[in-house]
């Protein structure tokens, strides 16, 4: 299956610089696409989730345009196609 | 010879320098901007002075990250120099502290971490191992998180033996005879108000330990409430508080060249947090805590600033140097064992880290 992440662009450089990764993923869950990015790019995967496998806590994820917080979390179903943005959220001072 | 002051922040590192023993300093920076830096360390002990740095991004987390040319580059490792193992159940909350262990081990660096946590690193800091007999602990349970978080934020190894001596809010003094495997608790004599049992022997909430030049049985302890002293590593401890304005603080600090010579940075307790009167001072004592001196002519008045534990540290120098950071963002610098104070930065963010090393 085919998988487009998106990342902010504070990120892009952990993956030498592109916004959009296309991606092959061992599975049709969100867990399985970050693990493949973890593969890719290692450092970037980090900023997304801490070493438990929980996205931290200001990451926000969407699939096709659905918060994951509120699909399933880690198990959220990635269908063939799907675009999985990552966006800090709003926070801090 | 150039003596250089690192100063961690909320938001980034600054570095200043200085080329004429310490009387004036010129600030650079920020590197790691808008990352919080709550620890670093200077290790002198490598062919090129390493800056260790445990950054906190907003967003994206904790990481420790090294720079071998002075903060013009930093690395991290593709995995992390800390990641706790699967089976522990725990993700990295913050680097708390980065502590290069003595000159015989020059690639042995240890941190202490939230959750409280210990880290023993062989290759200078670029990756660690959870120390597991302090994980493990059965004791760690009880261990609770004060206001700031629950962490390991004071690491001193002995630098004749195996011991290891470490601290951590809340929790107490913890003291391990054999490299750290195994791990008792060290807190006779150290009150917890805040606890219902008077004498409890593990919960205190220590902010700070500092080893005397003399003699490395003999600690320094700023606690949440009361300061206090041991001759036997930990064995008992009795007050030395009688004499200062205030018995609470987070900072503790001892030279490395004179024994019985101490620093704290009193606040008012419990609620206020301020300087007494909103007099930023240190208070120092020559005899190991039996009296105490104001000193710190140059420390601002109308400061209604806090001194966080690890913003406040001394030199190698004889007489040593002192560095004070506050919460405000001013960083204050002495030559003279803190009799008088200079403006070494100011308008900075919140300073959470100084660290001062001599450099080749």
């Amino acid at each position: 299956m085919s998988v487009q992440v998106v990342l902010p662009g504070v990120l892009a450089d952990l993956a030498g610089g592109d916004r959009h990764l296309d991606l092959d993923p061992e599975g049709g869950t969100l867990a399985a696409v970050l693990d493949e990015v973890a593969v890719r790019y290692p450092v970037l995967a980090r900023r997304i989730r801490d070493e438990a496998g929980a996205v931290r806590r200001f990451v926000n994820v969407y699939v096709d345009g659905e918060d994951v917080r509120w699909q399933g979390g880690p198990a959220t179903p990635v269908p063939d196609g799907a675009v999985v943005q990552v966006l800090p959220s709003v926070a801090g001072g | 010879m150039t003596d250089l002051l690192a100063i961690g922040t909320r938001k980034g590192l600054w570095l200043a320098r200085s080329d004429d023993a310490r009387r004036t300093w010129t600030l650079e920076g920020p590197h790691l901007l808008a990352q919080e830096v709550a620890a670093v360390s200077i290790d002198t002990r490598r062919p090129a002075p390493r800056l260790l740095a445990g950054v906190q991004y907003g967003h994206w987390g904790p990481t420790v990250t090294w720079s071998d040319d002075l903060g013009s580059s930093w690395h991290e490792t593709d995995s992390g120099a800390i990641r706790f193992p699967e089976d522990a159940g725990a993700a990295l909350g913050r680097v708390w502290q980065l502590q290069p262990d003595i000159a015989g081990r020059p690639d042995v660096v240890w941190a202490g971490c939230e959750p409280q946590s210990l880290w023993r690193s062989t290759d200078g800091g670029c990756s660690f191992t959870l120390v597991r007999g302090l994980w493990d602990h059965p004791h760690r349970p009880d261990w609770a998180p004060g206001a700031g978080g629950g962490a390991v934020h004071t690491v001193l190894p002995d630098p004749d033996t195996d011991r290891v001596t470490v601290a951590m809010s809340t929790g107490g003094v913890y003291v391990s005879d054999d490299g750290a495997t195994g791990w008792a608790p060290r807190n006779r004599g150290i009150s917890a108000v805040f606890m219902p049992e008077p004498a409890p022997e593990y919960g205190q909430c220590v902010h700070k330990v500092a080893v005397d030049a003399g003699d490395p049985h003999r600690m320094y302890a700023q606690n949440h409430f009361g300061v206090f002293r041991t001759d036997d590593g930990g064995g008992s401890w009795t007050s030395i508080a009688e004499g200062l304005p205030a018995d609470f603080g987070f900072p503790v600090a001892a030279s490395t060249s004179t024994p019985g010579t101490a620093w704290v940075v009193p606040l008012v307790a419990d609620m206020q947090r301020v300087p007494p009167d909103g007099r930023l001072r240190v208070h120092r004592t020559r005899d190991a805590g039996r009296s105490w001196n104001e000193v710190g002519a140059g420390l601002p008045d109308g400061a209604w600033t806090a001194v966080l534990r690890d913003a406040f540290c001394t030199d190698d120098h004889d007489p040593a140097g002192l560095y004070v950071g506050t919460r405000d963002g001013c960083v204050y610098a002495s030559a003279d064992e803190g009799d008088t104070f200079t403006l070494v930065a100011r308008h900075l963010p919140d300073v959470l880290v100084v660290r001062a090393a001599r450099l080749p």
